[in-house]
């Protein structure tokens, strides 16, 4: 089996790791590294429950493989608050309840957070289109929106 | 909030926020399968049968079990009892019969997912193909094939009806008043035949097992469940165990709905970890496998007649409900008994008979879905009682006034409705979406329609279905709660530590709810479905905080020397409303109070208990369907839609819905309304996209691509939802359950806004766009649509 040497950024932090060819970079970042707010929903790039930012860009982990990450950064749930506070998106999300069951929670988050990045200032329409990807059973969507749509407001 | 002062009841009656919200918006909230069992994990996968139907005459594992990597092979021969939570009708892994493509045949243990699948490849199992029965009528018929030919022989609790050499699971029926003679009467009556097709609950959670045996031959088993009590219970009792050997650890739960509750992939996980004792074994589904092989929504005929007189009473009903349970029936037999039972919806209607039948067919097991068969019968009752106001000429709306349940109305059952605010909650949701004004379409080629339909269901539970809560304090006067309930995004956790911080008189941030839940540690709870925890563990933790609440005061009374009548908790204060006299619970709770003059302590850690269970629910006549209490309570509701439908594509669009219910109490009235909204996106889901596209048993669209659910790009709809309290008499605080009701009306309210707009009735879900292009052409061409 092929190995891959390969260095990255992980939620801030330098690391190098071992990867054989066909492990994905959900699998590694939740079997191998331990983070596991990184969900798996489906495993096959049809409900965003694994989404994480690679270079910034939201992406389907289970899609990628963790070969591919060499010289990457990689931000994940686990890497959206820092010490101890939390984002504003974060925070919208506790106060208007987007989040039931909070399977679905840590991939649209992180799908907020790449749109907030590349714009912030989205309209209703922006979001929902940002968030196609990511599926949620449980809340209806609506006071996910809204959420977004105020932290934006208080500075993303 | 203006109201977290002058609340009297605070937190509860407050929207305080999810007490799990933190760790869910971080990533931490830990869920099945991203807990740790180190390197020496092994993996499991299923063989599954890939016929509907057949014979196993033979099995070969000696090549999977010779491959490297491979620890054992289980097959039907190590699972010789049956299991089943009211009808004991499954082996754990098929014996000599398969009943559906996917029913497992055979599970392989290995120290990888890859190697244990491609070892379930070298399992060789030979087959006798047998002629499947695909559909529930065909099912009935006395030459189809029997699916259970011994299912005379299964152990069944006395409330459900086999009938043995057939494929009828139960039968369960209503006789009230005479129907045939009231016919005679009516001046208007409809009838037709409604359909409803499987669909799947799609929790983004798949489910997922890890079971462990010790040496010792006891079991662990961590998993994704809204029933860690039952899963224990029927699994000890399948594997001939006791019920202290086998622990269940469930943290929380991505989304269940009722596919992950009772027992389904979970007992496949323990026996393979029987194999392999010492070693955890995990059983993932893929999202594939999620679809059609742990329980779907059951598919539904139903036919139904219903007549009224001229002034606009219904007078009779007349229902036959043909369920597809699929190869078992794990909840099947009791939706059928759920749905007869209530099958006349919230109307007061003196005849009526109903036969509900439960059909083993050989498709995917069928289970309890949000709704444990509601949202499937009201499809046919909310659109033929809008057919008959439309045959009478009443307003529907005003129909549904005339005719619906109000407190003291006698039910289907013989039963007397208890306290109920139905006529709230359809005046406030149709004023909410101006019903009887019409509105104009946004487009010349669309049309605007307006629909509304009304609900009611009851916890559908054995009578005795209990509830259990402890409620300690630590050091610092913050309290555990431990309950058996799961949190499974519903927010359980949250409700009940507001209830305790409620009953204890100590503010909400000061209660933590013990998560996972742990069959060794936490207090028992039946299950968590139907609704039934804010009611019923509600009120058990009610009780355990009133007991805690008492043993404090006791002790002040004792230390103050006063009646304990004068004394309160108060913001974490025990106060003396005669002394004056104030305290803080810190410490006290723990250490007790010293005697005076150093004479010894008084008191000790304060812990108190309460536990729940239902006493007064009645059997039922098993001819007649007739008791005097059928059910703890009902739930009722009402939505109002208001929509667009385009002529050109057949695409409908929903405006607004407007969704109210009566909640007895509103414990926390924003996640009240999160279940509302969320309840109708789930319900307009599967009223517009969802339905297994079954051919000869296998299922076609298994996969997020071919089987759409609502995204977010769906929702452009405004939902009011309102909330209306007539307190319930058993329920904490007069709380009932919201959870299941909220999707229960979306269907045909959503059908019947679409007959309001273009003239087309959709008689089978879901209401696609396809479906009304096609309507809507023949409609054109002068055909009867
Ligand atoms: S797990 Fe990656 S998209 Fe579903
Ligand atoms: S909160 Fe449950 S899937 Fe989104």
């Amino acid at each position: 089996m092929t190995t891959h040497h390969i260095t990255f950024t992980i939620n801030g932090a330098q690391e190098e790791a071992l990867v054989t060819s066909h492990i994905t970079l959900l699998a590694f970042l939740r079997e191998r590294l331990g983070l596991t707010g990184t969900k798996n929903g489906c495993a096959t790039g049809e409900c965003g429950a694994c989404t994480v930012l690679l270079d910034g860009e939201p992406v389907n982990a289970c899609l990628v493989l963790a070969a591919e990450i060499d010289g990457a950064d990689v931000i994940t749930i686990e890497g959206l608050a820092h010490d101890g506070e939390l984002e504003p998106l974060q925070q919208a999300f506790i106060d208007h309840t987007g989040t039931q069951c909070g399977f679905c929670t840590p991939g649209i988050l992180i799908s907020a957070r790449a749109l907030l990045n590349r714009n912030p200032d989205p309209t209703e329409d922006d979001i929902k289109d940002a968030l196609r990807g990511n599926l949620c059973r449980c809340t209806g969507y609506q006071r996910i929106i809204n959420a977004v749509q105020d932290a934006a407001k208080a500075g993303g | 909030m203006s109201t977290t002062t002058t609340n009297p009841t605070r937190p509860v009656g407050d929207s305080v926020k999810r007490i799990d919200a933190l760790e869910k918006v971080t990533g931490e909230a830990l869920f099945a399968d991203d807990l740790q069992f180190g390197p020496g994990l092994l993996f499991g996968r299923i063989v599954r049968s890939p016929h509907p139907h057949a014979l196993i005459k033979h099995i070969d594992t000696s090549r999977a079990l010779a491959m490297p990597g491979v620890k054992a092979v289980v097959t039907g021969a190590d699972t010789p009892k049956q299991i089943g939570l009211y009808l004991k009708d499954r082996h754990i892994f098929c014996r000599e019969r398969t009943r559906y493509v996917g029913d497992p045949v055979a599970g392989v243990v290995a120290t990888s997912e890859e190697i244990a699948e491609a070892a379930c490849k070298l399992v060789e199992v030979e087959y006798e193909v047998l002629e499947p029965v695909l559909d529930p009528l065909r099912g009935m018929a006395p030459d189809a094939p029997l699916i259970h030919p011994d299912l005379g022989n299964y152990e069944v609790p006395n409330f459900i009806f086999p009938k043995a050499g057939t494929n009828i699971s139960n039968h369960f029926k209503i006789r009230k008043g005479d129907p045939d003679a009231a016919w005679a009467l009516c001046d208007a009556i409809v009838e037709d035949e409604f359909r409803v097709p499987h669909v799947q609950h799609v929790p983004i959670e798949p489910h997922v097992a890890v079971a462990k045996m010790d040496q010792r031959g006891e079991i662990t088993l961590w998993t994704s469940s809204q029933s860690p009590f039952a899963q224990r219970n029927l699994i000890a009792e399948a594997l001939g165990l006791s019920q202290s050997s086998v622990r269940v650890i469930a943290p929380f739960v991505g989304g269940g709905f009722g596919c992950k509750a009772g027992v389904t992939m979970e007992a496949l996980a323990v026996v393979m970890a029987q194999k392999v004792p010492g070693y955890a074994v995990k059983l993932r589904l893929t999202r594939e496998e999620e679809f059609f092989t742990t329980f779907v929504r059951q598919g539904l005929i139903a036919r139904t007649k219903i007549g009224a007189t001229a002034d606009g009473k219904i007078q009779a009903m007349q229902t036959e409900y043909f369920w597809d349970a699929g190869a078992y029936t794990e909840y099947g037999v009791n939706i059928t008994r759920a749905s007869g039972y209530s099958s006349t919806g919230p109307y007061e209607i003196p005849n009526v008979r109903a036969d509900s039948y439960c059909v083993y067919t050989n498709h995917p097991v069928g289970g309890a879905f949000r709704g444990f068969g509601m949202p499937e019968i009201h499809w046919g009752i909310e659109q033929i009682v809008d057919m008959l106001a439309e045959a009478i000429g009443m307003d529907k709306a005003e129909f549904r006034l005339k005719n619906c349940i109000r407190t003291g109305s006698i039910i289907a059952t013989g039963s007397t409705m208890h306290p109920v605010g139905l006529v709230e909650c359809i005046k406030q949701a149709t004023a909410a979406i101006h019903w009887g004004t019409e509105e104009r379409a946004s487009a010349p080629h669309k049309r605007r329609g307006k629909g509304l339909a009304i609900m009611w269901k009851a916890p559908a539970m054995p009578p005795n279905a209990g509830s259990s809560a402890s409620v300690r304090f630590n050091e610092d006067a913050t309290v555990t709660v431990s309950v058996g309930g799961q949190e499974i995004g519903q927010g359980a956790f949250t409700v009940a530590a507001q209830m305790a911080a409620a009953a204890l008189g100590v503010p909400y941030e000061w209660v933590r709810v013990e998560g996972p839940i742990d069959t060794q540690y936490n207090p028992y709870e039946w299950q968590t479905v139907a609704s039934r925890l804010t009611w019923s563990m509600g009120n058990a933790v009610m009780a355990a905080a009133k007991d805690a609440r008492r043993q404090v005061l006791d002790l002040a009374a004792e230390h103050w020397g006063e009646d304990v009548d004068h004394l309160d908790i108060k913001d974490g204060m025990v106060i003396s409303y005669r002394s004056e006299e104030a305290m803080p619970l810190k410490k006290m709770v723990v250490y007790g109070l010293p005697k005076p003059a150093g004479q010894g302590w008084r008191g000790g850690p304060i812990i108190g208990h309460g536990s729940f269970m239902p006493s007064y629910v009645t059997g039922l006549d098993p001819e007649t369907g007739q008791g005097p209490r059928s059910v703890v309570h009902y739930t009722t509701g009402c939505q109002a839609v208001d929509l667009e439908v385009d002529t050109i594509t057949g695409q409908v669009t929903i405006l607004r819905i407007a969704a109210a219910f009566d909640v007895g109490k509103a414990i926390n009235p924003d996640q009240v309304r999160a279940q509302i909204e969320g309840g109708a996106v789930q319900g307009a889901s599967t009223a517009l996209f969802e339905g297994f596209q079954l051919k000869n048993g296998k299922l076609a669209n298994h996969s997020f691509v071919d089987y759409r659910i609502a995204t977010s790009v769906d929702v452009p709809f405004e939902i009011i939802p309102i909330i209306i309290e007539v307190p319930q008499d058993d329920g904490p605080w007069g709380a009932r359950g919201i959870g299941e009701h909220s999707m229960v009306p979306t269907a045909p309210a959503i059908a019947n806004a679409v007959a309001d707009a273009i003239g087309v009735r959709v008689l089978e879900l879901p209401i696609t766009a396809e479906k009304l292009y096609l309507a809507l052409e023949a409609q054109a061409d002068g055909m009867p649509v």
